[in-house]
């Protein structure tokens, strides 16, 4: 199979709009955490998330009318205009713009979402009710299907190679990657443009989130101590929303446009738990045998990983993926390093594995792991280095970025440091 | 201008986003304004909220121009 890196990366997280804004501001400890004050909260359980920052688009703001026409904004979800934003970046950070026909047909766009347009679903539904069939937009189903949002940036960027969708809740943003990089690994593009994004923060999605019992509900008051992975006083996710999208690259067309390489991609496991909608098995089993397939697609030993972007969502489950990860590396779990960035970020659903795939590959860039914020006091004794509180600089070769969904849906990818 | 056609430009300039000098009677919605057939749905809706009144589909296929929709707002909007 032929060979797949990646060349450009593109974000809008609740740290900021921009790869380097959200990197520059997680390395320093900031957490995205906010009281929600857009929406009436007062009478649900969880009242805190992980907003994007928004303004003009200067010091990191996201700024929407720099990314979609405010005409065709008013047609969408906000999860579209994330991921044109995400999108539009990663392809100028790769200075990639095809203009030949070859060129856009050799060039496809593979991102998710977990959930989609719920907002507009919501508010629709609610006019439906009230007004009456001829009141609903003709714009509200294509506003909210997932796959348009891969739609509307291949419109954009005259993307015409193969157009896909994933969904597959908070594993969504790693198995786009993963499955784009199938993609030019096998030939069918040379180019993909992969990635996933979420617009959850509505009260549709805090409740429904909440009645699953997910979400943080104890940090009401100080949200930035809310996300605590592996902490013992964790007691759910801090929803988040926002968008990350990478320029996925056969080598030898990278190479011969002269394009920088941030990483390649090596390894990719999937696998499902067979066991029940929400929770995993406690033995870790779905999360170690998705880890164990990117290994050995990546034709690595255990002992080989250097850093591992946890799924880590501050809720129970980490310790379950924490007891599969020490599996995995036996006796060299002492010399890896893994964090969850979630604990700054939240858990941005179907973008987060996305995120954090760009996350794993900018660790790999700078030598440093970023850190796991709030980890206070550890639920339970490890002997792997979980990054608390600051990030550790130290030699990463091989990154794992796990992510696990709602349905028992795991995906594992492996990133190397870029070698000739 | 009556008050209906103001109304009217109005509600096109902001739903297609267009500059409201291209917005004269004669212009078309798909051929001078840039819609699309989705767009048209959308503006006639807009219309039936803005007058308070119903078009039919049959009649809605008739308008095609600004002018088309302010000649018959003005004669059925209430």
């Amino acid at each position: 199979m032929r060979r797949v890196v990646v060349t450009g990366l593109g974000m809008v997280t609740p740290l900021g709009c921009g790869v380097d804004v959200t990197w520059k501001r997680l390395l320093a400890g900031a957490s995205g955490a906010r009281r929600v004050a857009n929406f009436d909260v007062s009478d649900l359980p969880a009242k805190i998330a992980c907003q994007i920052p928004r303004g003009d688009g200067t010091e990191g703001t996201f700024n929407p009318d720099q990314w979609m026409e405010p005409k065709e904004q008013r047609k969408v979800d906000e999860f579209i205009v994330y991921a044109m934003a995400a999108a539009t970046q990663a392809l100028n950070d790769a200075d990639w713009h095809p203009s030949t026909y070859e060129d856009q047909c050799a060039t496809g766009v593979m991102i998710g979402s977990g959930i989609g347009g719920l907002q507009g679903i919501a508010e629709t539904s609610i006019v439906l009710q009230e007004r009456g069939p001829r009141r609903v937009s003709p714009f509200f189903i294509p506003g909210r299907l997932i796959n348009l949002a891969g739609g509307y940036v291949s419109i954009e960027h005259g993307l015409k190679g193969p157009n896909h969708a994933v969904v597959t809740a908070c594993s969504t943003g790693a198995h786009a990657i993963g499955d784009a990089s199938r993609l030019v690994a096998l030939g069918d593009a040379d180019v993909m443009v992969a990635g996933g994004t979420e617009s959850p923060i509505n009260r549709l999605a805090l409740a429904g989130f909440a009645a699953c019992r997910a979400l943080s509900t104890g940090f009401n008051d100080t949200p930035e101590k809310a996300s605590r992975p592996y902490d013992r006083d964790r007691d759910g996710f801090v929803m988040g929303e926002g968008a990350g999208v990478v320029v996925v690259e056969e080598l030898e067309h990278a190479l011969a446009r002269g394009a920088r390489i941030y990483g390649e991609i090596v390894g990719y496991g999937l696998s499902g738990d067979a066991y029940h909608i929400t929770a995993p098995s406690e033995d870790g089993d779905g999360a170690f045998r998705s880890m164990q397939a990117a290994l050995k697609r990546a034709g690595i030993t255990p002992s080989e990983v250097d850093y591992i972007n946890a799924h880590g969502t501050s809720t129970m489950a980490d310790g379950i993926e924490l007891g599969a990860v020490e599996r995995l590396l036996g006796n060299s779990a002492a010399t890896v390093s893994m964090s969850s960035t979630k604990s700054a970020i939240g858990h941005l659903l179907g973008a987060a594995g996305a995120v954090e795939a760009i996350f794993s590959l900018l660790a790999i860039r700078d030598q440093i792991a970023p850190a796991t914020l709030n980890l206070d006091n550890p639920s339970v004794e490890t002997p792997i280095d979980l990054v608390p509180h600051t990030p550790r600089e130290r030699s990463i070769d091989y990154a794992l970025s796990n992510s696990f969904g709602f349905g028992g849906t795991n995906a594992s990818l492996v990133f190397k440091r870029y070698a000739n | 201008m009556s008050d209906i056609a103001e109304r009217v430009k109005k509600i096109v300039t902001e739903h297609l986003g267009v500059e409201p000098e291209k917005v004269t009677e004669g212009a078309s919605f798909i051929d001078d304004l840039g819609a699309d057939s989705l767009d048209t749905v959308e503006l006639v809706m807009a219309f039936e909220e803005a007058f308070n009144c119903e078009i039919p589909d049959d009649a809605a296929e008739t308008i095609l121009t600004v002018g088309d929709a302010i000649k018959f707002l003005e004669k059925n909007a209430a």
